[in-house]
């Protein structure tokens, strides 16, 4: 695990550098340099998602309009310019798959976990690096596998993101149930074990190898979030494994896990008997449902740390952000059935489900009054990873507000697979992750590349994707309550629908906006990579450890010793101290200077054993529990 | 405390900031927490398999009774000896379990002869379970048992049949006994029962990798039989999950 072992392996003395281009570049084992590999396949995705919902919104804006270019670009999916109903249905599909799976999940998560855990815990690397570059790995032909499936015959997977049996396990039920289908479980396969191994790392990294004085209470917020998204995918992911192995033998193997013996398309009854669609429901939603709070918590964390370092105040609340974010975790658990209120379920265990999946504001709640109540009278710097910060904090609000009504059974019934749907998770989970993901990207843009990234453009593409994506979700809902269905090819066909066709068309036209915006950002990003101004070692005066290392990255993170922490990572603004900064770091006399402390807990220290490793109840109480004894 | 010291061992190059919170290497954490997870990959297949079993209740071919199914033994042809041979692969995997906790125990005591000696008894108890799965399933093929049909649908007169039948005594399916059952359940057979058995048949690699590693000393150079305990771990949960497989597919 040294950085001697690390030189000694691959010093060569013909060569200047320490490591071959491959060892550094691509099979790189370096946290950082996977974090970085993550961000960019992530942004990749992304881009190939981005694309592919502006072209089923010209779909729906415009119906009967020919656009000689789509067929330029997409040959016999778009005949005579008009897109392919089968095509628009993989469009929708392979969108929510990516979006949801490759950008932000892995995206996500990936890219932040793996560059922060270790620089903010205080490590040299993850647990076990060789596994962290499979993780990237399997990542990568995931996501190869996935694009393969656009090339095939018969076009990609077109049964909706979530892949409900019939249409994912009879392979003639539609053009999209074909090979596609069988590629896109292959991706997903191959995503799990990438998510698996990733998880297993982040978990032991965060719980075995943190620095001499960094104890669980002390730990960022952004850290804490990687923690219980890790612990969420861990247990969920197996069971989507799970799910996929009976889907993958009822496509190809026979047999009828989830099939029942029906007809299609009036024509012969199948030789399936007896499995029941419902139970695909039931595992894919005990997957569903974390997965959700598995790309929402990374967000929330990188917003925490955000908020506090511009905000210039230390985060209202540290123990409530943890207790709320471990609540939302366990809770996120035993609400899957809020999915599926409709199929059949028996209206007690629905009200379960409901009062479940009601009690979830709570902890959310407690998120959003702490986020408000760190700005409050802040000494805030309106950065533009701030500004999407408090973006997220928008969207997480305007979007949980409807999640109440989803929630509630009743109205469900009445509201689901319709447009308010797609408003409320494109608000709460689509937008608010997102912009947690651009407001880590402006935010730690410094330590991943050494640069900064331009501030003007980075308004602009705040501004502007703000704006259209309100003005794209926003809609929705109105369209949602009056019954406009979601996933249907074209609204024209049924007249009733006909006026929400200029609806349809402002839509549209803000997601292009939308989609213009990310391109300021795209070059701003390439561009900041190689050209941006070079970036001090702290340049937003944070606290956190990741900016006590230099510029430059080394292996194994800080050249000499790792070191040592002395307090919790939000002491901003202390009246005893001059800057309105105090890294962790660095040591000082907190004793006797009680009264300026500020909210946060922070368990006076300096003495020769790094305090609060005993401070930890939790810990405590699970050391206990599994009996492991002190040494 | 010579055991907890070797344990440790890697534990104290890793962490430097005073108690590690578990007292464990990372390693063995690593091997925890992904056990975990393989747990829920395997109660998401028993959850399907209950969750399609109890549909079939009230159902007008029941749910085939598996002591009217597994009843066979190698060489004993012909004899009703329900669940018998499944017992004994059971005990088999227990008893391998029991030379791994032996073999743990002994790289503690950094003895790398009863090391060696303990693994080879677990890479054989492992093969030999692996063995009689493989018999198990072409005694299921050979009574028609397939992922997508079942002709373990037992009748009325099947059951009745079945009563007159002592442990031991000659007993032969004759007509009328048996239909077409409930596909899913020999479908279920075969995955969760091959889903265990490929998990057997990974750990029986790394044990052999692991014993191949403690003849050659390689732990006895690094000082420690930390790799033994993880894949002690990993064994012990293969064994507890067939007793799982075992209770709900055999047993009930």
């Amino acid at each position: 695990m040294s950085t001697a072992a690390a030189h000694g392996a691959h010093a060569d003395a013909h060569e200047h550098h320490h490591e071959s281009f491959i060892r550094k570049y691509i099979f790189s084992t370096d946290h950082k340099m996977i974090s970085r590999q993550f961000l960019i396949t992530g942004i990749v995705m992304g881009v190939i998602g981005m694309v592919m919902s502006i072209l089923f919104r010209l779909q729906l804006a415009w119906p009967d309009q020919k656009f000689a270019i789509l067929e330029m670009l997409l040959g016999r999916w778009a005949k005579g310019g008009v897109l392919d109903a089968n095509f628009y249905m993989a469009l929708v599909t392979i969108h929510g798959t990516i979006m949801v799976f490759y950008v932000l999940t892995a995206g996500l998560s990936g890219t932040f976990s793996n560059l922060l855990i270790p620089l903010q815990c205080g490590a040299r690397d993850m647990a076990s690096p060789f596994m962290n570059m499979l993780s990237y790995w399997f990542f990568f032909l995931s996501s190869v596998v996935l694009c393969w499936s656009f090339f095939v015959e018969t076009g990609p997977a077109s049964a909706g993101w979530t892949v409900y049996p019939p249409l994912s396990a009879l392979e003639k039920a539609m053009p999209g149930s074909g090979f596609g289908m069988t590629l896109w479980l292959v991706a997903i396969a191959l995503f799990i074990v990438s998510a698996l191994l990733g998880g297993v790392n982040y978990i032991s990294t965060v719980l075995n190898m943190r620095t001499k004085g960094m104890s669980m209470n002390r730990l960022p917020l952004t850290i804490w979030a990687f923690f219980f998204t890790a612990i969420l995918g861990l247990l969920s992911f197996p069971v989507l494994l799970g799910a996929a192995l009976f889907l993958i033998f009822d496509r190809s193997f026979g047999t009828s896990f989830y099939l029942s013996d029906i007809w299609l398309n009036g024509v012969g009854a199948l030789e399936n008997v007896g499995g029941s669609p419902i139970l695909y429901q039931h595992l894919f939603w005990f997957l569903g449902h974390p997965e959700v709070y598995i790309i929402l918590m990374p967000a929330l964390g990188i917003t925490s740390e955000v908020i506090a370092t511009n905000a210039r105040k230390p985060i209202f609340g540290y123990t409530a952000m943890v207790i709320s974010l471990m609540g939302i975790s366990i809770l996120s658990f035993i609400v899957w059935g809020h999915h599926m209120f409709i199929t059949g379920m028996n209206p007690f265990l629905g009200s379960v489900f409901m009062f479940l999946t009601l009690v979830i504001a709570v902890p959310s709640a407690v998120k959003v009054f702490n986020y408000l109540t760190t700005l409050w009278r802040g000494n805030i710097r309106f950065t533009p990873a701030m500004l999407f910060a408090i973006g997220l904090v928008s969207f997480f609000i305007s979007g949980g507000l409807t999640g109440i009504y989803l929630g509630n059974a009743a109205l469900d019934i009445n509201l689901h697979d319709s447009y308010f749907v797609v408003a409320h998770f494109h608000l709460v989970m689509g937008s608010a992750a997102i912009f947690g993901m651009f407001s880590g990207i402006y935010h730690w843009f410094p330590k991943m590349f050494g640069r900064l990234m331009n501030n003007t453009l980075g308004y602009f593409h705040f501004w502007l994707t703000f704006i259209a994506a309100y003005l794209v979700f926003f809609p929705m809902h109105f369209m949602g309550l009056a019954g406009v269905p979601r996933r249907y090819y074209a609204f024209s066909v049924i007249p009733e629908f006909n006026v929400w066709l200029e609806v349809n068309q402002l839509i549209t036209v803000a997601a292009i906006m939308a989609g213009f915006a990310q391109v300021l950002f795209l070059w701003n990003f390439f561009y900041s990579i190689f050209r941006g101004k070079k970036s001090d070692a702290n340049p937003w005066n944070s606290n956190t450890l990741e900016w006590s290392t230099p510029v430059e990255h080394i292996h194994g993170n800080w050249p000499g010793e790792i070191p040592t922490v002395y307090r919790g990572p939000y002491e901003y603004s202390r009246e005893d101290r001059e800057e309105d900064f105090y890294p962790q770091h660095i040591p000082g006399d907190d004793e006797g200077h009680g009264h300026g402390a500020p909210k946060t807990k922070s368990a006076p220290v300096h003495t020769e054993e790094p305090a609060a490793q005993s401070g930890n109840v939790l810990f405590s109480a699970l050391k206990k529990v599994f009996g492991f004894s002190p040494r | 405390m010579a055991n907890q010291t070797s344990a440790t061992f890697e534990n104290q190059a890793m962490w430097a900031g005073g108690r590690s919170p578990f007292n464990l290497s990372y390693g063995k954490l690593m091997m925890w927490i992904f056990l975990l997870s393989d747990a829920f990959t395997f109660s998401s297949l028993l959850v399907g398999y209950g969750a399609i079993r109890f549909s079939y209740s009230g159902a007008a071919v029941s749910w085939p009774d598996p002591s009217a199914i597994f009843n066979h033994f190698p060489f004993m042809h012909g004899y009703f000896l329900p669940l018998l041979f499944v017992s004994l692969m059971t005990f088999i995997l227990i008893l391998s379990s029991v030379t791994m906790v032996l073999a743990v125990e002994a790289g503690h005591r950094n003895s790398k002869k009863e090391v060696s000696k303990y693994m080879f008894y677990t890479v054989l108890g492992g093969l030999a379970f692996l063995g009689c799965q493989a018999w198990e399933w072409t005694q299921f093929i050979t009574d028609k048992g397939r992922l997508d049909s079942n002709f373990f649908g037992i009748t009325e007169q099947g059951y009745n049949h079945l009563k007159q039948v002592k442990f031991g005594d000659h007993f032969h399916w004759v007509d009328g006994d048996r239909t077409w059952g409930p596909v899913p359940f020999a479908s279920l057979f075969f995955i969760v029962t091959g889903f265990h058995g490929f998990h057997v048949f990974s750990g029986v690699v790394l044990n052999v990798i692991i014993w191949i590693n403690t003849l050659r000393g390689t732990y006895e150079r690094r000082g420690h039989y930390e790799m033994v305990e993880k894949v002690g771990l990993y064994w012990h949960f293969v064994d507890l999950v067939w007793v799982f497989v075992f209770t709900f597919y055999y047993l009930i």
